[in-house]
């Protein structure tokens, strides 16, 4: 099968377990994000694919091919640092065509294949220009450039975009997809933040402790999470303690009883699929303690029995509560996911 | 922060501490040894105030020039194997643990404790005949019997290097220290070997680092002068070496000033030339 397999790979620094038995299957082409709150170990993952650390057990296997023991500079992989990691001695030209100078690639293709990338990465004729005079977002492309000269097999990225503005940063997350889907190259990217593995990846990988969470497409991350940690870490989510007989807040639900089993566990609900109600006709009834108008959506948090609800509405849709109104929650059965434990 | 220039004399009042340490520690004895160095000598007594030029002719000949060009030559040498022993040595020093890192700076900081006097007889004795390393190769069956390694200008070139190694480490290492680890691994996922990139990234980025480690290191070895002395033949005496003889033993304190002046302008002349080399090299790249 062609395509990176991660199999039971494991990093233990000490007696503390930074990667735990990972497994996954990435098909060629694909755009992963190793998505999860720092010191989950995604860092230390993509390390280990890159080769910059070894693992404690498990495999690497990249077309067939097993790579866990191939060292870094025999792996044909692109890295883009967080750091970027730009030579502060060699102009952007000189950048880019390091690999290939190091492999003994002739002048006039280094110089050839050096305009093609930075027309790639829409910076021509920046060649001549020290690394030192470059913006953020610039140095940031000279990375990717210089990462993709030697058309890599696999395009590792470790936060990335960390270092731009809010602004910048959305925009280089689309490039970046558009770019990955025109050469077609496997990607993974490290990042913590959500909205850019949404924007970006066809498969989102979230880890905590160490271990993968779940590993699915963005919308399906989103829409099914798998526990309530990665509920929590995607989006922004209403998790609901709901008991083993059924019990929710106070009202009992039999149907969600029988599929959270003995233990109980949470009930997830995105406060954009909450609708509030009139109190009488709601699935659960509060009060409003805060109501957070941003303008395009309103926020509105309402109090059930001691828990704090958010819902999130449009202004189009109806006036805004104010705080200590009576209102009525329902929750579409369709929309809410039952997570156990 | 807000620069306005000074206004009163209470604005100077910052510098007043830095002025008077540099006018007390610098500028009057260094005027002094200028001064010193026009007198006419009396070889009664001392010196008398006089202006003369004699000190700098009697300088100019072939023996002297030969004596400051072998100096100079020296401190160069010494200086270039110091940074090229402590770059890798520094280098791998940072990759390792904290603790690692420890334990040598506080091994290497006592060696800098150690004075030249120690430091020459404790080589005196490892180049003899008669207890010194060569005995070992003779024991281990390598040579056929105990040679003396010195006096010679390998064993003043092994004395100074090791006294100025520890220095040159010092200095290097907090900038080695501070460089950025992913240079290295970004070289490496690039397709180059962990000790090409050593040579490709590492020392070029350090560039100027190195500039500066060697300027210090050979400014450093000029003052050497009981080394030199203790591990080598008169022609291997530098002018330092002259200098404390004409001062102290010859009592010629203006010929002595004189030649001190002339080592203060050459050195200056070689700083100057390497920066200028440097800033050449760094408008280039």
């Amino acid at each position: 099968m062609s395509g990176l397999q991660l199999q039971d790979l494991t990093k233990r620094f000490g007696s503390v377990n930074a990667v735990a038995s990972v497994n996954l299957s990435v098909p060629q082409g694909t755009f992963v994000c190793l998505l999860g709150p720092s010191g989950c170990g995604k860092t230390t993952l993509l390390r280990m694919i890159a080769g910059l650390e070894e693992p404690t057990e498990g495999a690497i296997v990249l077309d067939n091919k097993d790579m866990t023991g191939v060292p870094t500079h025999q792996r044909d992989f692109g890295m883009v640092f967080q750091s970027l990691a730009l030579f502060p001695h060699l102009n952007v030209g000189e950048n880019i065509a390091y690999p290939l100078r190091i492999r003994g690639v002739d002048k006039a293709e280094q110089k050839r294949r050096v305009e093609e990338l930075l027309e790639l990465v829409r910076l021509p004729g920046l060649a001549d220009r020290p690394v030192a005079k470059l913006s953020g977002g610039q140095r940031q492309r000279v990375a990717i450039a210089r990462a993709l000269a030697l058309r890599p097999k696999l395009f590792l990225l470790d936060e990335p975009l960390s270092a731009l503005d809010a602004k910048l940063r959305e925009a280089m997350q689309v490039e970046l997809r558009q770019l990955q889907q025109s050469l077609g190259i496997t990607t993974i990217v490290v990042t913590h933040d959500q909205r850019e593995a949404m924007t970006m990846a066809d498969l989102v990988v979230v880890m905590g402790e160490g271990r993968i969470r779940q590993a699915a497409s963005p919308i399906q991350v989103y829409r099914k999470p798998s526990d309530a940690f990665v509920a929590d870490f995607i989006g922004m989510t209403n998790l609901l303690p709901l008991k083993g007989n059924g019990d929710l807040l106070g009202r009992s639900f039999p149907s969600l009883g029988m599929a959270v089993g003995p233990r109980g566990g949470h009930l997830s609900v995105r406060p954009e699929d909450i609708r509030l109600v009139s109190p009488d006709q709601g699935t659960l009834t509060g009060t409003v303690t805060f109501v957070r108008d941003l303008g395009g959506t309103i926020e509105t948090f309402v109090d059930v029995e001691g828990t704090s609800i958010v819902a999130v509405t449009t202004p189009r849709e109806r006036t805004p509560y104010v705080a200590g109104d009576n209102v009525g929650i329902h929750l579409p059965v369709e929309s809410c996911v039952v997570l156990k434990g | 922060m807000r620069r306005e220039p000074p206004r009163s004399l209470a604005d100077y009042a910052p510098i007043a501490f830095p002025a008077i340490m540099l006018l007390v520690f610098f500028v009057i004895p260094f005027s002094t040894m200028i001064a010193v160095s026009f007198f006419r000598r009396d070889p009664a007594g001392f010196y008398s105030r006089d202006f003369i030029f004699d000190n700098y002719e009697r300088f100019l000949s072939a023996f002297f020039g030969g004596v400051l060009s072998f100096s100079i030559m020296l401190a160069i040498v010494v200086a270039i194997i110091c940074v090229i022993l402590a770059f890798p040595f520094t280098w791998l020093l940072s990759q390792a643990s904290r603790r690692v890192q420890i334990v040598w700076l506080v091994a290497i900081l006592s060696v800098l404790s150690l004075s030249e006097v120690i430091i020459g007889f404790a080589w005196t004795t490892l180049f003899s005949r008669t207890a010194g390393l060569t005995n070992i190769l003779v024991w281990l069956g390598l040579m056929s019997e105990p040679h003396a390694l010195m006096p010679n200008f390998g064993a003043v070139l092994t004395g100074m290097v090791y006294q100025a190694l520890p220095y040159t480490i010092l200095v290097l290492y907090p900038a080695i220290v501070r460089l950025d680890p992913t240079l290295m691994e970004a070289a490496r996922t690039l397709g180059s070997s962990p000790l090409r990139s050593f040579f490709n990234v590492i020392v070029p980025a350090m560039r100027s680092t190195i500039t500066a480690t060697l300027i210090m290191v050979f400014v450093f070895a000029l003052g050497s002068y009981l080394l030199p002395q203790m591990l080598g033949r008169p022609q291997h005496w530098t002018l330092s070496v002259l200098i404390t003889d004409q001062a102290i033993y010859q009592s010629n304190m203006p010929f002595a000033a004189a030649m001190a002046v002339f080592l203060v302008l050459m050195s200056l002349a070689f700083v100057g030339l390497t920066l200028l080399v440097g800033a050449r090299k760094g408008a280039e790249a």
